[in-house]
């Protein structure tokens, strides 16, 4: 689902941020993506959403190689991924139903299909109900549910989540990664970026670990 | 933290397989109607969303539209001045004709058959002969000389022969060379054209018709970079939903529409305002200028804005508006990489 074959990514100011890193995500595999502050977490999943090109290497996610991807290919490769943020990136002018509706909007879905697809998505993260509340109303652990909704709404392949527990205390992170655990389940890719030692070692999944760009244990 | 997953799995409904739709990285689900229709939707919710922000935020949107609308009627209230000022010198046209005064010893019936003559001239479109009694009768209604007239034993007034030549007012060599050829002709005592000023009222217009063109031009570059930077006030507001929009997916040209439409609804509404900033100038102005005319025994009227006149500033407006937010966004979106 996700290979990434020996990929750099240098930076005509720091160097090499990233350095020959290579590994395989396969599909319905679970896996964290962890490292020291600086490691190359943020870039790794840069690279992941294309927000940004690698230098050099391969990068494949479903067979597309995203280095040689055109720009106005970019939004369908963002359309089959599912990001999840540390800092939820919601709309707070608009509804929760809005914000998850978001990305089938913009793929075109029709009204009634957008309707039905965004009340599944909110069901999945036990936010039925709360379909007319701004962002702003909900806790911290409902706006990341809010954002997951809209991650898998419109049923990606892959889900990244960029330290998707980082705000949360320890019952509302176990909640979500009991969530993704819950994907995982279902066939879909799952990569979360994480910092959160002891989250790690509670569950057995597998641990991408960066040490100053460079891949060390996968 | 186990207990708090069951009661998760209670409160949620278990989450069917999921079948992944690799077809969906172009286009979505639903048949082709569906897509049709969703398609018409973003439109309609674009148009009517952006006319929404519009009226959300009534203080910005007044004054950009107001600064709009006096420089397209400055723009438009200029053209209507040229074009009333072409009516006028279009009633003129008639006075590029050319007078024979003819010799005093020259008869009606000689002058009649001289003016048959002219007449057969193929340069020429109509000749009037003034016989002596009709320009006395003609002088006398026509100024306030009637009586000193009246005191004169003889009639003073030559035979006149008023000569209409074919496109007099582009023809200028042709013009000279009948001037000439009259001038030989032993019945004529002279020949005169009004021609110099009314050579020099068209120059006068030909240079006030490109002083409005250009005037125009730098009117709709004014109004295209007041859009184009309104939208890009409005851009950097919705910064934010830019780069989230951008983040799920979304195309440019998803992320441009209802920016697209923002200008297209300043650029039309300040289009409708100018019309009426304009037709109220013009109304003001009607009865002094009707006045004017009436002074001068002219038939002179002023014109409106016409219906086709009005539709073009509107459409114009219109269209200056989408092109000066598309040049602003086709920059600004190149620019902007979401974080």
């Amino acid at each position: 689902m996700l290979k990434f074959d020996n990929v750099t990514k240098r930076y005509p100011e720091t160097g090499d941020v990233l350095r020959n890193v290579s590994f395989h995500l396969r599909r319905g595999e679970i896996a964290f993506l962890t490292g020291h502050s600086g490691a190359g977490k943020s870039t790794l999943l840069r690279l992941i959403t294309t927000m940004e090109r690698c230098s050099r290497g391969q990068i494949l996610l479903d067979g597309q190689d995203l280095s040689y991807a055109k720009e106005k290919q970019l939004p369908f490769i963002r359309r089959k991924m599912g990001v999840i943020y540390q800092d939820y990136k919601l709309l707070q002018d608009r509804t929760v139903f809005d914000n998850v509706a978001l990305p089938l909007v913009i793929a075109g879905y029709g009204h009634h299909e957008i309707a039905r697809r965004v009340r599944a998505a909110l069901d999945k993260v036990s936010l039925s109900g709360k379909e007319k509340k701004y962002p702003l109303a909900l806790s911290g652990g409902e706006q990341q549910r809010v954002g997951i909704a809209r991650a898998v709404v419109n049923k990606p392949p892959i889900i990244i989540a960029d330290e998707p527990t980082g705000n949360l205390d320890p019952e509302l992170s176990a909640e979500i990664m009991f969530l993704f655990g819950q994907f995982q389940q279902v066939g879909v890719t799952v990569l979360i970026a994480s910092h959160d030692i002891s989250l790690i070692t509670q569950l057995n999944h597998r641990v991408l670990k960066l040490d100053h760009g460079q891949l060390v244990s996968s | 933290m186990k207990q708090g997953n069951k009661n998760y799995i209670r409160k949620g409904r278990p989450i069917k397989p999921v079948r992944h739709d690799t077809r969906q990285t172009k286009t979505a689900g639903g048949n082709f109607v569906d897509k049709l229709h969703a398609y018409r939707d973003l439109h309609a919710h674009a148009l009517f969303s952006s006319l929404g922000r519009l009226v959300a935020s009534p203080f910005t949107s007044i004054m950009t539209i107001t600064v709009l609308a006096i420089a397209i009627s400055l723009a438009s209230g200029f053209y209507i001045l040229v074009v009333n000022l072409q009516q006028l010198t279009g009633n003129l046209e008639t006075s590029n004709q050319i007078s024979l005064f003819l010799r005093d010893d020259v008869s009606d019936a000689h002058a009649n058959k001289l003016a048959d003559n002219i007449r057969k001239n193929t340069k020429v479109q109509s000749v009037k002969l003034i016989t002596r009694e009709q320009g006395l009768a003609e002088f006398k209604t026509y100024s306030s000389f009637g009586a000193a007239i009246n005191a004169l034993e003889t009639n003073p007034l030559p035979i006149v022969i008023q000569v209409l030549p074919k496109n007099s007012l582009e023809d200028k060599q042709g013009l000279e060379d009948l001037l000439e050829n009259f001038q030989r002709s032993p019945e004529v005592d002279f020949a005169q054209v009004d021609l110099q000023w009314v050579e020099r009222l068209q120059s006068i217009m030909a240079v006030a018709r490109l002083f409005a063109i250009l005037l125009n031009l730098m009117l709709g570059i004014a109004v295209l970079f007041v859009i184009g930077n309104t939208i890009r006030l409005e851009l950097h507001n919705r910064h934010d939903e830019v780069v989230i929009a951008k983040l799920v997916g979304a195309t440019n040209s998803f992320i441009q529409r209802p920016f697209l439409y923002s200008g297209f609804w300043i650029g039309f509404i300040s289009g409708v305002a100018a019309w009426f900033i304009v037709t109220v100038l013009m109304l003001i102005l009607r009865q002094p200028v009707e006045k004017l005319s009436g002074l001068y025994e002219g038939g002179f009227h002023l014109l409106f804005l016409s219906f086709t006149d009005t539709l073009a500033l509107i459409f114009i407006s219109s269209v200056l508006g989408v092109l000066g937010s598309w040049s602003v966004l086709t920059y600004q979106l190149r620019q902007l990489k979401p974080e």
